[in-house]
């Protein structure tokens, strides 16, 4: 087993109690890649971010980069948001980021303004995480106060502000243009792209970065230690370490940083210092591999490494680093119901396929779990769910069979719809049988 | 109860201020007036819908589409029992189960005493510290029954005053910017940039 030995990077002040204060910052090495920043120009920091290939961190792995170029030339002001609106079942790794060492985000956000010339931050944090936004206050206020943030930076005569702002129990405002709306006041609906891609048509029609809050927390060491530095951590596609939140059946269940492409799924599960082994030497049954909207792997997935585009050919993605486990005493068909219900509950209602779609799924599942489910419901499902994603849904190869790779079609504006049949789809294809026991027996001895 | 304390309305100004434009502040405002009173009420949302230049079906429409808003009166405390995926995965039911018998009360009700109000809640990002829940949106991980029922009854006696407020309070240091400090650059156009000056 080769877990890798490259030392973490974000999360090296998880432990120390005062990183939230300024003192405990900067007493770490805080602030010095933005003194560092302010010495060159906007362009010469975004041409350190592009070359660490810095993939974003929020679900949709788009290189921070990359995705800061799209900004039109001459067309202020910008304005730059960051992503804490973290939600996606089995992901926990943005909440420590900002509990735990806050001022390392506010750097890197500080860095990333400069670097495309934004006017204004807001930094966007899920509003049930109080203790989050008590520690971002914190920072920023002592950070204001001390001339890291607001005008005349450092005496540097560059000025930001930067405004905290609390959601308030809306998982869909997780999405970018979502995000931009709640931020705007309005219903966090997500907007068509094109033509609102919020690079072009972002918050008040201007043009917009939104990006994660741990793809921010990497902006610091970037820029202390040069892009080249970070791209040559992990492999050349999967490049640097990331964050995941392994959770479930494992005997130790944690948010570790981990090096991207070496490290596997096996060795999550596996290692001593990550998950340390199946609970109870329990047999694996089934994973998630990035958060709820994912579609599930098996056992015979497990040597996969942790790189997009193995994971994306086998059928599902890493989305939000979230690993989840299941070993063999999980009812299939009670897991996949909980994920429907939570994305029926959380679709937005624009979209009619997912609106209907899913809140039918739910009902379907529910009746099934109930005892009261029909044989032809397995059909029903999956026609459901095909006219919310259509065509051939991702799945891994099986016997006689290639795999399916990700992403899902979608007949929505945004990937919540299609994310409801990931459950289904995964639970139908591999565990039809146990569907048909709660079917012709009215429950199953999972209990 | 309902109108925007006078010291809450120069909050709220000063919450306007920070946005280029004044809706965006509609949010915060909604949570201003839940940690007054608790809750939402009608009465609150006409007068945040008087300071935006909104109209109060404007402030309704948001205000509805998000669940931490209470549009009627909850419980002193909030109890969110996450059933999510992974908390399923290690007693989350069980533990939400324990939660009713222990209250008297369904997951959405509230308490008679109006002490508890106990809720059935989707992923609350503390995955890996399964099976846990939040009181007012503070989390208690890891939880076990016995923990839970000294929890609660600390709770109902006030002895966890400090470390959890009231429902409607989040952070309980409201971010403050000098007025020295504010940049104010916003709303307007071209970033200042190292050297160059305005």
């Amino acid at each position: 087993m080769a877990v890798s030995d490259a030392a973490p990077i974000i999360s090296t002040r998880f432990d120390q109690t005062d990183a939230h204060t300024l003192d405990g910052y900067l007493r770490t090495g805080g602030y010095a890649a933005l003194r560092k920043a302010l010495a060159m120009t906007p362009d010469q920091v975004l041409e350190e971010v592009k070359a660490a290939n810095l993939a974003g961190r929020g679900g949709a792995g788009f290189p921070a980069g990359a995705k800061w170029g799209f900004l039109p030339e001459d067309v202020f002001p910008r304005y730059f948001v960051v992503n804490g609106d973290e939600s996606e079942p089995g992901t926990c790794k943005d909440r420590p980021l900002m509990e735990r060492d806050p001022h390392q985000l506010i750097e890197g956000l500080l860095i990333s303004c400069y670097a495309v010339g934004a006017a204004q931050a807001f930094i966007y944090v899920r509003g049930e995480m109080a203790l989050a936004q008590e520690r971002l206050a914190i920072a920023l206020n002592g950070a204001y106060a001390a001339g890291y943030v607001g005008k005349d930076i450092l005496g540097s005569g560059w000025s930001l502000d930067v405004v905290l702002h609390w959601g308030a129990g809306a998982y869909i405002v997780g999405e970018e243009t979502a995000l931009i709306e709640s931020l705007e006041g309005q219903r966090g609906m997500p907007r068509l792209k094109p033509p609102y891609f919020p690079a072009a048509k972002g918050l008040y029609m201007q043009p917009t970065v939104v990006n994660n809050v741990e793809t921010l927390s990497y902006i610091p060491w970037v820029l202390q230690h040069g892009g080249e530095a970070y791209a040559a951590i992990g492999t050349e596609k999967a490049t640097g370490l990331r964050l995941f939140a392994l959770s479930g059946h494992v005997r130790r269940p944690g948010v570790y940083e981990v090096e991207m492409g070496t490290t596997t799924f096996r060795d999550l599960v596996e290692a001593p210092v990550y998950g340390g082994g199946m609970r109870h030497g329990n047999a694996l049954k089934a994973f998630i591999p990035g958060g709820a909207s994912a579609p599930w792997l098996y056992p015979e997935q497990l040597d996969l490494g942790l790189d997009a585009g193995p994971v994306g050919a086998a059928g599902s993605m890493l989305g939000s680093g979230a690993v989840v486990i299941m070993d063999e005493t999980t009812c299939a068909v009670r897991a996949a119901w909980r994920l429907v219900r939570f994305f029926a509950h959380e679709s937005c209602g624009k979209c009619t396929p997912c609106r209907e779609g899913g809140a039918w799924l739910e009902k379907i599942m529910r009746r099934i779990l109930d005892g009261y489910g029909r044989e032809e419901d397995l059909d029903l499902l999956l026609d459901v769910g095909d006219n919310i994603s259509p065509g051939p849904f991702p799945h891994p190869a099986s016997d006689g069979e290639d795999a399916v790779p990700f992403p899902f079609k979608q007949t929505t504006i945004c990937p919540l719809g299609p994310s409801t049949v990931s459950p289904v789809y995964s639970s139908i294809w591999r565990f039809r049988d146990e569907y048909l026991v709660h079917i012709k027996e009215g429950g199953c001895h999972h209990g | 109860m309902g109108r925007l304390t006078s010291e809450n309305v120069e909050l709220a100004r000063e919450i306007i201020d920070r946005y280029p434009r004044s809706r965006s502040a509609l949010i915060p405002l909604l949570h201003v007036a839940q940690e007054q009173d608790g809750w939402v009420s009608t009465e609150a949302m006409s007068h945040i819908a008087e300071l935006l230049g909104l109209t109060p079906v404007e402030v309704l429409g948001t205000a509805s589409f998000y669940g931490m808003f209470k549009r009627e009166p909850v419980g002193r405390y909030v109890v969110s029992v996450c059933t999510n995926i992974s908390c399923l995965l290690l007693g989350g039911e069980e533990l939400l189960e324990h939660c009713e018998a222990r209250l008297g009360v369904k997951a959405g009700a509230t308490t008679p005493d109006g002490v508890f109000t106990l809720e059935d809640v989707e992923c609350i990002a503390a995955c890996t510290d399964a099976p846990c829940l939040q009181v007012n949106y503070r989390f208690f991980l890891n939880i076990t029954h016995d923990e839970v029922d000294r929890l609660l009854d600390d709770l109902r006696a006030g002895r966890r005053d400090e470390e959890v407020p009231p429902h409607g309070t989040l952070t309980r240091v409201r971010p403050r910017v000098p007025a020295e400090r504010w940049s104010g650059h916003g709303a307007e156009g071209l970033p200042v940039l190292p050297g160059q000056s305005r």
